[in-house]
């Protein structure tokens, strides 16, 4: 169990400040090169937005969701087989739109017989397009978007565009003006072989790492909120949290890359040339989500795992991000997912900007969230007719809930553009032992996105701390 | 170390990485990540791993040399001398 601050130690090698998947995997990673680790977080309860909160019975999952077949290694390699073996495949994917209607297991076998059979596409094309996103890396050219990358393929075809993007658009908040990068690591990654969730929920999941991390020694803290990275002589020294300074050589900051730079270590630790490219970053949108939970003893027709659907005749970016847009995932939890909790709950997501919420008076506030539950459950009965009567919780999320409880810039549900992947991988060039893990790029956000990024931070500060022994 | 030495431990890292790795038809001079089925995220564990072990500090711009067997012998040898 996380500790009280007043158990903390005054001294550690290494200090991460919040309990994303990043941040957890980092700590969990240096503890296992044998540095002493404490683990800072605000909130009570550990796991950044890979979160869930409880109403009347049900459990409520905020961002699982689905992630790539890589988890199973990744949770093999940086956590352990016990956590590895609750991964489990969603097998239905689900497509309602005014241009095609289809479930798919959302692997390339699939996705090729359906371009091939429904969209009419050459095979020899849907082979070249899927061996190109698989051969996208990182040192890729940049400038071509993931709009020109379609229309390369299937120009003109934006039902296919659709078909293409709106999942991801969902899974990481890009857009068809990202780099083509951004989209096709991502999408090669579920293309691999579908789309996974981890059986037990979110709540198994945590508990789960918590238990591994005390395993291997971290200190792990809730309810310490850190004002300040402490920095002297350009060289990170510690963090100040609740009144008290902690020290440490390398501080690890899982709190958002601009809230980092600009609240946590202050502009003034940094260079001008770096702090244009700071300014420079975009975050990433934020997301509404609406909490449906069917009352104990209902049920309802299993009709797939993870519904796409929109009433829009076409695929927009804009569209999808509008305060009233008619596009939605919702993410269906059946008794499967907790085996023994008998309930079925469902959570509706759409992407959302933080300035369509924020600084509305309170009662305008609650009347807009009230009509989002309502066009919900509009769309709701379309899949589940009759599902009003069998509803007894109803909640719904906003930008500035999400900002609330993860202090997020912006309440952004999917961190950074592009840009920020360059600038967190830079930091700790500019102050030397401050490192920085969280989703940034587009790239390194979902959930594989984040452990693995954590572990590639982890890298970093364990080859810092070394050479500080050496010399 | 010598340079069979050097072989089996980077061999004993990639088992730990992948059980199911097949080292029997391993070319030595061929790329590691075409015929094991590593990806980035593997070589990076390669590259703590040494460092945990030998306390080796392997730069960025060094990982190229880690691609195959070989390679990976020749970069490591000097480094590993002593050890």
């Amino acid at each position: 169990m996380p500790v009280s601050l007043n158990n903390a130690a005054d001294q550690y090698d290494a200090i991460v400040i919040g309990s994303g998947l990043g941040g957890l995997t980092t700590a969990n990673r240096l503890a296992w090169c044998g540095h002493k680790v404490l683990l800072l977080e605000f909130h009570h309860q550990l796991g950044g937005l890979a979160t869930w909160f409880k109403r009347r019975g049900h459990i409520f999952d905020i961002s699982l969701h689905g992630f790539p077949y890589g988890m199973v290694k990744t949770c093999k390699k940086y956590w352990n087989q016990e956590i590895m073996n609750s991964i489990v495949q969603l097998k239905d994917i689900v497509f309602d739109n005014p241009q095609f209607s289809l479930t798919t297991s959302f692997d390339r076998e699939d996705f090729t017989s359906i371009l091939r059979e429904k969209f009419e596409v050459p095979q020899e094309v849907i082979d070249r397009f899927f061996s190109t996103v698989a051969g996208m890396n990182f040192y890729d050219d940049q400038t071509m978007t993931t709009r020109e990358l379609f229309e390369e393929f299937f120009p003109g075809r934006s039902d296919i565009h659709r078909l293409l993007m709106e999942p991801i658009t969902y899974a990481n908040g890009s857009t068809l003006d990202d780099p083509a990068i951004t989209y096709g690591i991502v999408f090669s990654n579920f293309m691999n072989r579908g789309v996974f969730t981890f059986e037990g929920g979110t709540d198994t999941l945590i508990s789960m790492m918590v238990a591994e991390l005390e395993k291997n020694g971290v200190t792990i803290c809730t309810r310490a909120k850190v004002d300040r990275i402490v920095i002297e002589d350009g060289r990170v020294c510690g963090v100040e949290v609740n009144g008290r300074t902690i020290s440490a050589p390398s501080v690890i900051s899982n709190s958002g890359i601009t809230n980092t730079i600009f609240n946590l270590a202050g502009r003034q630790s940094f260079s001008d040339e770096f702090m244009a490219r700071a300014e420079a970053i975009r975050v990433n949108n934020s997301s509404c989500q609406v909490y449906i939970g069917i009352r104990e003893g209902a049920a309802i027709e299993y009709k797939g795992d993870l519904l796409f659907t929109s009433t829009a005749p076409e695929f927009s970016s804009e569209e999808l991000l509008d305060s009233h847009t008619c596009s939605k995932t919702f993410s269906v939890y059946y008794p499967k997912t907790r085996p023994g909790h008998d309930r079925y709950t469902i959570v509706a997501s759409m992407n959302s900007r933080y300035e369509d919420w924020t600084g509305l008076e309170r009662s305008d506030y609650e009347q807009k969230k009230e009509e989002l539950i309502e066009r919900t459950l509009v769309d709701l009965e379309r899949y589940f007719p009759g599902v009003r009567d069998k509803i007894d919780w109803l909640e719904a999320a906003t930008p500035v809930t999400f900002n609330r409880y993860t202090l997020h810039t912006r309440g952004t549900s999917f961190g950074t553009k592009f840009e920020g992947l360059d600038v967190s991988r830079s930091i700790f060039k500019e102050v030397p032992g401050l490192f920085h893990v969280g989703s940034v790029g587009i790239i390194m956000s979902g959930w594989l996105g984040a452990i693995n990024y954590g572990v590639i931070v982890a890298n970093d500060v364990d080859a810092y701390l070394r050479s500080r022994e050496i010399h | 170390m010598t340079r069979d030495q050097i072989k089996d431990l980077i061999l004993d890292i990639i088992a730990d990485i992948d059980d199911e790795a097949d080292f029997d038809t391993l070319k030595s001079d061929q790329p590691l990540r075409d015929q094991l089925d590593l990806d980035s995220m593997d070589f990076l564990d390669i590259v703590m791993e040494l460092r945990k072990r030998h306390q080796l500090q392997i730069p960025e711009e060094d990982y190229p040399e880690l691609a195959s067997l070989d390679s990976c012998v020749n970069y490591l040898e000097p480094l590993l001398k002593d050890a």
